[in-house]
Formats: C-alpha cells, structure tokens, sequence
C-alpha cells in the first residue's frame, strides 16, 4: 500500500523520485534510504522530482529541509522540478524557494 | 435557510490511516462545492492535524484518533466548513510556542515544525485546546468561495 521513492544516480547527482502523496506515512523511509546511498555515492548534488506528486504536507518539507541541510554541509545543494499547484503552494509557504531552484524539467534541472 | 451538515469519523492513530483521514473530510467537503484549490487547503490542514495526533500525541504507540466536520451554509448563504481533530494523547504543555514556525519536539530533526504554520495558512482560523495528559483538540474553520481567499 506504501508509494515507494525512487532513486536515480546520474555521476554526482542524485534524483529521486518523490510519490503520488507526500506525508508522513510515505516519508518514513526516505532518510534511511538516501542516507544510504549517499554514503556508497559521493553525492554533491539533490534532485527532487515533484511529477507525479498530487499532494505534500509538511513532513515532505520536513525531508527536503533535512536534505538541503546535509548537502549544504558538505558544499552540495538540493533543487526541484516538476512541482505541480499544490507542490508549488506548499513549498512557498514553507520559504523553500528561497533555498533550493525551481526547474521545470528534469533536462533543465540538469543541464540548465 | 440555516442548514448543516455532519460526519464523524473514528479511527486507530496510524500512519496509514493520515491519508484515510483527508481524503474522507474532502469528500465530505465537496458538498459545499469547494474549488480543487480549496479542497487542497483543507485536505493539507486535516493531514498536519491528524499526523500531529498519531505521531505527536500518541508517541507510545497507537491510541484513536476522532475527526469531525461540519458542512453549513448559513442564512446569508455563507459556506462554512469546520473540522474538528481529536485525540486523547499526551497533550501540549505550551501551546503558544507549538505553534511558532519551526518548532518542533521531534527528536530526529525529520520534522520541519510547520505544521501548525500550514493549518493557519490554509484554513480560516485554527484554534487549538489541549491539556497535558489529556489530550488535544484542533479546531478549524474555512470559508468556502470566498472571492478574495
Ligand atoms: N496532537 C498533539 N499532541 C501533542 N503534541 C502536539 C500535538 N500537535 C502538535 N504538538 C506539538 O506541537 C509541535 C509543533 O507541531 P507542528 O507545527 O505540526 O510541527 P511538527 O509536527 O513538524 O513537529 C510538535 O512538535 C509537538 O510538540
Ligand atoms: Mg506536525
């Protein structure tokens, strides 16, 4: 019944796929799993694909903030794209546009 | 003419039940013809209150959680929709400086602290009542169709 992340390494870069419904429920494994990839990769860079997500909350803003976090630590950064109206609402109100680039394909998040 | 509307809803204070709980309350939403933007305002405020009661009120494990909505439209033909979330948990000491922006007491730093933020800015008005081993209510109220919301 659980909506699965899933992830994609390109070099440096990790994208990961965010689910339909975004909250607490989805998000629990979240920071067990990227942390795990990002310890066997050296990751430097964070890509959240918001494509298929309908629905966010702010645990979902709760995961993005602690990426953003632990990529800033070491140099990195984290950024978006695919962010539909609810998407973009919420990650307004929650003052994440200020800290991580809205793109609005994968090609452009990547290639700029 | 005055008419309302209510349901009630009682379920164990599961994460997998968060989802249950918002999708319910905007069906039950709907009859009060809602915009989609609308109807995602209130499904994004049912989901913070009812993850804060499983995750915040219960941390021992499961308890229930109760949701209730009323739908009105009042004699001026004002449409009204209150929810109502309930549970018997642990309650909040300070309930002031739960609901500042970003605090949290999740211990993980999982949390954004937003929570409470979000209900205020997607609802009308939010009211929060709770005692310390008791429980917490949250109460909140959204105006349908208003033009400049
Ligand atoms: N139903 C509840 N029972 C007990 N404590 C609660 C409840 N709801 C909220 N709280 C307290 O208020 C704080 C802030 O809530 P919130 O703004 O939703 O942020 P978060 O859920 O990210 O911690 C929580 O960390 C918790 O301490
Ligand atoms: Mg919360």
């Amino acid at each position: 019944m659980q909506d699965t992340f899933i992830y994609e390494a390109k070099g440096q870069t990790l994208i990961i796929h965010m689910p339909k419904e975004l909250d607490h429920h989805n998000c629990r494994d979240l920071r067990y799993e990227t942390d795990l990839l990002m310890s066997e990769c050296y990751i430097t860079r964070i890509i959240f694909d918001f494509t298929k997500t309908d629905f966010m909350d702010s645990s979902g803003v709760g995961i993005l903030l602690n990426r953003y976090k632990q990529m800033r630590l070491g140099g990195g950064r984290a950024d978006y794209y695919g962010a539909g109206a609810q998407v973009t609402r919420v990650l307004k109100t929650a003052g994440i546009p200020a800290l991580m680039s809205r793109y609005e394909s994968k090609e452009e998040a990547l290639y700029g | 003419m005055n008419r309302k509307e209510k349901m009630k809803i009682t379920m164990d204070g599961l994460s997998q039940n968060e989802e249950f709980a918002r999708v319910v309350t905007a069906v039950f939403a709907s009859r009060l013809n809602p915009t989609v933007e609308e109807l995602e305002d209130v499904k994004l405020a049912v989901s913070e209150a009812v993850t804060n009661a499983i995750i915040h009120g219960y941390p021992d494990g499961a308890g229930e959680v109760e949701v209730c909505a009323e739908a009105e439209i009042t004699e001026a033909g004002e449409r009204i929709l209150t929810v109502t979330v309930h549970d018997t948990g642990i309650g909040i000491p300070d309930v002031e400086q739960a609901m500042e922006p970003a605090f949290t007491t999740a211990p993980k730093g999982e949390r954004s602290g937003l929570g409470f933020l979000f209900m205020k800015a997607f609802m009308d008005h939010v009211a929060v009542d709770s005692k310390v081993g008791e429980g917490t209510t949250v109460t909140m109220t959204k105006q349908i169709g208003r033009q400049d919301k």
